[in-house]
């Protein structure tokens, strides 16, 4: 599949912003935040940007992004529309949550309603935006338990990775625990993508050239001929290939960009202290960010579909 | 609405023959000239006459070499168009509703006017029937010649799709599929018509028909007594014929 630079940087960022949120309601919600407005308020800040900046760029890629509003409409069958409608409704506990920030409100009973519809809201966003995926059966490389279970755990895994950058920039007593958090979910990113991958090495499509065309299965029928010399939109959106080596080079560094690297640093922040703490998380912030990226990048790009099958490919 | 209807009242699509489709394109063509200025009008050509030439089309014909065991490699002429399928998923993951399946006679169509070109009904369809025209935004597909089928104006001959009318082998086949007493379906039943992609589980509406057996023996093909008694057929050969045919048939 064609990877869209405005889907990837859309689910990366808006996946980032939710985690944060995720972590940030938590921590609030188990009473571990320090009682810092503006602290709080950058936090909640870099959330909303991240959100929304992500949920701009996912309409740069529309025909028409003054029509954005009607994807509102189809949440009965359509997995891209309820993504939108959750977006929506999770603004709503974010801007409470700022305002009871903003205004210095203490009720607890208040901050648990609003961080607890903050944490489901923004996983049921997450979980929509990976159910885009996941649902399209001509797409092997989604049509998986993975893109679910990699969706969420990217979220609060980049989430717990900006929280624990904050968390040192100001030297609180959580930031064990956030580093704790951020630490735990890189572990299980990093394994959950390594299976993945070992999967997608076995996995392939029940469709393949012999029920694409009925004529008889791989090395029996072969395209002989195109229906046009020049490419099309169905190639270009579909039929995006990489190259064996570049995917296998792209897997390593977004391994270690986005995985190993961050753990390393969060290891010697948690140890060293100082302003060498602050300087490592940054690093594993900014590694974290280009890895996630590459990983994004490369679940489109590997991803193969069964329209190639009248294309030239044998298998999808 | 993108829900899909639960039933429709016909079932209206196409029964391709790949037996005698002999890779003309002129269906293409012809859908590509009434389509231009029809229900999705324009099918824009991108640089068509140039080094790069990019476009919409409703309808592609591949081609594939299929290998038989004892025999040459056929070739085997592939028209390729919406199935409006009964379980469309490119109706269903439509966010806007622009993407919808008609109850009366369950042709899949696209709203313009609504459409907001995200592309992903093309992703969720396992047959390349969506193509996205870039210089208007929106996603385009077949029809199945919606404003010719209905055309009052044109003699009742004409109002079928235009690849339809136009192949010169009579490939092509338009009608109810959903009525088991209609032309095409009975077509469909006496020649083992198939569906493309079952697993995908769309419930397409369009069959495919295959390709008959190949001919491989003279009188398949109506060789007259005496040219098969040369191929060793002793069928009308004399006595003495028939003695050195056992003998050395040991």
């Amino acid at each position: 599949m064609h990877p869209a630079k405005s889907v990837i940087f859309f689910t990366t960022a808006s996946g980032a912003g939710y985690g944060l949120l995720i972590w940030f309601a938590l921590f609030g919600l188990l009473n571990r935040m320090p009682l810092d407005r503006d602290f709080a308020l950058v936090v909640l800040g870099v959330a909303f940007t991240l959100v929304t900046a992500g949920l701009l760029s996912s309409t740069a890629h529309l025909g028409h992004p003054e029509r954005a509003w009607r994807a509102l409409s189809q949440w009965k069958t359509s997995w891209l529309s309820r993504e939108g409608v959750a977006a929506i409704l999770a603004y709503l506990p974010m801007f409470a949550y700022g305002y009871i920030w903003f205004m210095g409100i203490q009720d607890r009973n208040l901050v648990a309603v609003v961080a607890g519809a903050s944490i489901v809201l923004s996983l049921v966003t997450v979980y929509c935006t990976a159910m885009i995926y996941a649902s399209l059966k001509t797409i092997r490389a989604w049509h998986n338990g993975y893109t679910v279970g990699g969706y969420l755990i990217f979220s609060l895994m980049t989430g717990a990775v900006l929280l624990t950058f904050f968390a040192h920039l100001r030297q609180y007593d959580m930031r064990d625990e956030v580093s704790a958090a951020a630490l735990l979910t890189l572990g299980v990113g990093l394994f959950l993508k390594q299976f993945y991958w070992r999967f997608l090495q076995t996995a392939s499509s029940p469709s393949d050239i012999g029920t694409a065309t009925g004529l008889g299965g791989p090395g029996k029928t072969t395209l002989l001929e195109g229906p046009h010399t020049e490419s099309n939109y169905l190639m270009d959106e579909m039929g995006f290939r990489i190259a064996r080596k570049h995917a296998d080079k792209l897997r390593v560094y977004a391994s270690m960009l986005g995985f190993v690297l961050p753990i390393v640093l969060i290891v010697m922040a948690v140890f060293l202290g100082g302003w060498v703490e602050i300087l490592c998380t940054l690093f594993a912030v900014a590694f974290c960010a280009v890895g996630i990226l590459l990983e994004r990048w490369l679940f489109f790009a590997e991803a193969r579909h069964v329209v190639t099958l009248y294309y030239g490919a044998a298998r999808a | 609405m993108t829900s899909l209807p639960t039933t429709t009242e016909k079932k209206l699509g196409l029964v391709i023959d790949l037996d005698i489709c002999v890779g003309c394109h002129a269906c293409a063509v012809n859908c590509k000239e009434w389509n231009t200025s029809g229900h999705s009008a324009p099918l824009t050509d991108k640089d068509p006459y140039g080094g790069d030439p990019a476009g919409v089309w409703f309808n592609r014909i591949h081609t594939f070499e299929v290998r038989e065991e004892n025999s040459n490699g056929r070739t085997v002429h592939f028209p390729k168009s919406c199935l409006h399928c009964e379980a469309a998923p490119c109706v269903t993951v439509c966010p806007t509703g622009a993407s919808y399946k008609r109850e009366e006679d369950g042709i899949v169509l696209v709203n313009a006017d609504t459409c907001i070109g995200c592309k992903l009904c093309s992703w969720a369809c396992p047959y390349g029937a969506r193509e996205y025209d870039d210089s208007a935004g929106v996603m385009k597909k077949c029809t199945l010649c919606i404003d010719k089928i209905y055309n009052e104006t044109l003699r009742p001959e004409s109002r079928v799709p235009a690849c339809v009318s136009t192949c010169p082998a009579g490939a092509r086949h338009f009608g109810d599929l959903g009525d088991p007493d209609s032309e095409v379906s009975k077509l469909s039943a006496a020649r083992g018509g198939y569906a493309l992609m079952p697993e995908q589980d769309c419930k397409p509406v369009n069959r495919y028909l295959p390709p008959r057996p190949r001919k491989k023996e003279a009188a398949d093909i109506g060789a007259s007594a005496e040219v098969r008694a040369k191929d060793g057929n002793l069928e009308g050969a004399g006595l003495l014929a028939r003695l050195v045919d056992r003998v050395l048939s040991r």
